[in-house]
């Protein structure tokens, strides 16, 4: 139980460090590392919570599809070694208001809310092929017509790319 | 049991016995701890022993390919000319270059050996010889593998030099790509044996293993799958990122000293590991060569410990890899990339519903034949 706390607090201590340097670093390549850092450390505390799958999704999604697009994206319109002018220092105050806000926000409703009617699965290896099934299905706490819809709706973002990137 | 007798050079039952009396003498929670860092310990050793091996067998074969001797002077044929180079290498100056992004110059190693490491912790060696099982197993391969990429890309960035930048983003456009076609393949045969885990994969091709075992979607499946696992380590025929004769050294051009040799390091172990995943998922893995009734010979075959048919099959592929690199130009990125989303990728598409029709009309060889 112990060594399980002191990873969730290191976890959590990268968190919260590097999501601080990927609001503040001024290159935007920096940023995007740090950020990835950010999602690693997430995906680690699935790990921690023997969630593999989403562990293991957290890390192909993230790490390998979007955040290599992201560093696309910066090589192809950043020059390297420039940096960002910093915002100005009442911008800053106010972004530092409102996501404060959000937080406390945030942090009563879990507080409040969701504190009181969570209860502890039991922790167990959830073997895939029932994810597969539960997705798939059609029962009651079954996903298959959300599922359907993401995918119609990735297939329609796919197009919409290829009709703005070609070239007419 | 015959088969207790039969097994004497097996090395699960030195790993339980280990367990065992590190159980007896202290409380689990240090047991524990210390068989992680001695599993630990081990993984990069081999990782490392392993590279020492491959460069030396690459190097001999690559001049046996091109009619030359090969590496002969540091020892009888040159077997010790890998060790004198790491030793070079460790030793070597790491210098410092000006106009970089440091951190992320520095960082940018680490995260290809990483990611490397962590695919390596989760191959199945031999029988009781995985650090890594979960019943993922091979999403799991498929998504930490690709931690890799990231590497890359910020080497070709940090380095602030054109010819790095160009083999970065070369590197990046090919193994986005070419690790869809990888995944699909694996997925294929996911389909076929109906689980992710390593080490049940490796249980249920006993008799028959999953190449034989879905006979046409699997044997397209498994060359769909040697393509993109060599186009993914950026070996020739598909070393675009790296060019020598265009870009020097395409992203880790700047790089140098034993930084430089995670890239090398990295590179090599990234064949074994497309090799012993390619060879676990389709050959059967440590699963010694067994036939279905023939009793006294499936005897004979435990004989030889499952770590060696494990490497057998591996270098076999590892073999395969290096004879399609020296046989080939380098292609050109267009035709690279139209390789893989005009040609693999719809067959691969097909390829897996062919697969979950056989199945589910079952008409792989084991439906079939028992």
């Amino acid at each position: 139980m112990m060594i399980k706390e002191i990873i969730f607090y290191i976890l959590a201590l990268v968190i919260t460090v590097f999501s601080i340097m990927a609001v503040n670093s001024r290159r935007l390549i920096r940023s995007a590392t740090y950020l990835l850092f950010v999602l690693l450390a997430t995906a680690g505390l699935y790990l921690l919570l023997d969630y593999h799958y989403l562990f293991a999704v957290q890390v192909a999604v993230y790490a390998g599809g979007i955040m290599v697009l992201f560093i696309f994206a910066i090589l192809l319109t950043q020059k390297p070694g420039k940096n960002i002018r910093p915002e100005p220092l009442l911008q800053r105050v106010m972004a530092i208001l409102l996501s404060s806000a959000g937080l406390i926000f945030c942090g009563i409703i879990i507080y409040q809310s969701v504190n009181r009617v969570y209860h502890y699965v039991e922790k167990v290896e959830i073997p895939v092929k029932e994810i597969g099934s539960t997705l798939m299905g059609t029962g009651k706490y079954e996903y298959i017509l959300p599922f359907e819809a993401i995918s119609i709706m990735l297939l329609a973002c796919i197009v919409g790319a290829i009709m703005i990137a070609r070239k007419r | 049991m015959l088969l207790n007798y039969s097994q004497p050079l097996e090395l699960n039952k030195l790993t339980s016995r280990i367990d065992a009396a590190l159980h007896a003498a202290l409380p689990d929670y240090w047991a524990v701890t210390i068989e992680l860092v001695l599993v630990g310990i081990l993984i990069i050793a081999t990782y490392a022993l392993l590279a020492v091996v491959l460069i030396y067998v690459e190097r001999k074969i690559t001049a046996f390919f091109q009619a030359r001797i090969g590496p002969n002077r540091v020892g009888k044929y040159g077997i010790f000319q890998t060790v004198a180079d790491v030793t070079k290498i460790l030793i070597k100056e790491i210098i410092h270059i000006n106009r970089i992004d440091k951190f992320l110059f520095y960082t940018a190693p680490f995260f290809i050996i990483v990611a490397s490491i962590l695919t390596f912790g989760a191959i199945p060696f031999g029988q009781g010889l995985q650090a890594v099982d979960f019943n993922i197993g091979v999403l799991y391969v498929i998504s930490v593998s690709s931690l890799g990429i990231i590497g890359v890309l910020l080497a070709g960035w940090s380095s602030n030099n054109k010819y790095s930048m160009i083999g970065a983003m070369r590197s990046g456009a090919q193994f986005v790509s070419y690790e869809l076609s990888a995944g699909i393949a694996l997925m294929t045969i996911v389909v076929l044996s109906g689980t992710m885990q390593l080490s049940t994969m490796v249980e249920s091709q006993r008799y028959c293993w999953n190449i034989f075992n879905g006979h046409i979607s699997a044997l397209v499946a498994f060359v769909i799958y040697l393509i993109s696992g060599h186009a993914e380590t950026n070996r020739g025929p598909f070393d675009l990122p790296e060019a020598e004769s265009e870009l020097t050294a395409g992203y880790h051009t700047e790089y140098s000293g034993l930084q430089f040799g995670f890239f090398y390091l990295a590179e090599y172990l990234n064949m074994f590991i497309i090799a012993s995943i390619g060879a676990t998922v389709f050959l059967g893995g440590w699963m010694p060569l067994q036939i279905a009734g023939w009793e006294s010979f499936n005897q004979l075959m435990w004989f030889i410990p499952s770590y060696l048919w494990f490497f057998g099959k591996v270098a076999l592929l590892i073999f395969f890899s290096l004879w399609v690199r020296w046989s080939f130009p380098r292609l050109r990125i267009d035709q690279l990339l139209n390789l893989e989303w005009k040609y693999l990728l719809p067959i691969n598409l097909v390829n897996l519903l062919v697969m979950v029709i056989l199945v589910l009309t079952g008409l792989t060889l084991t439906d079939i034949f028992y």
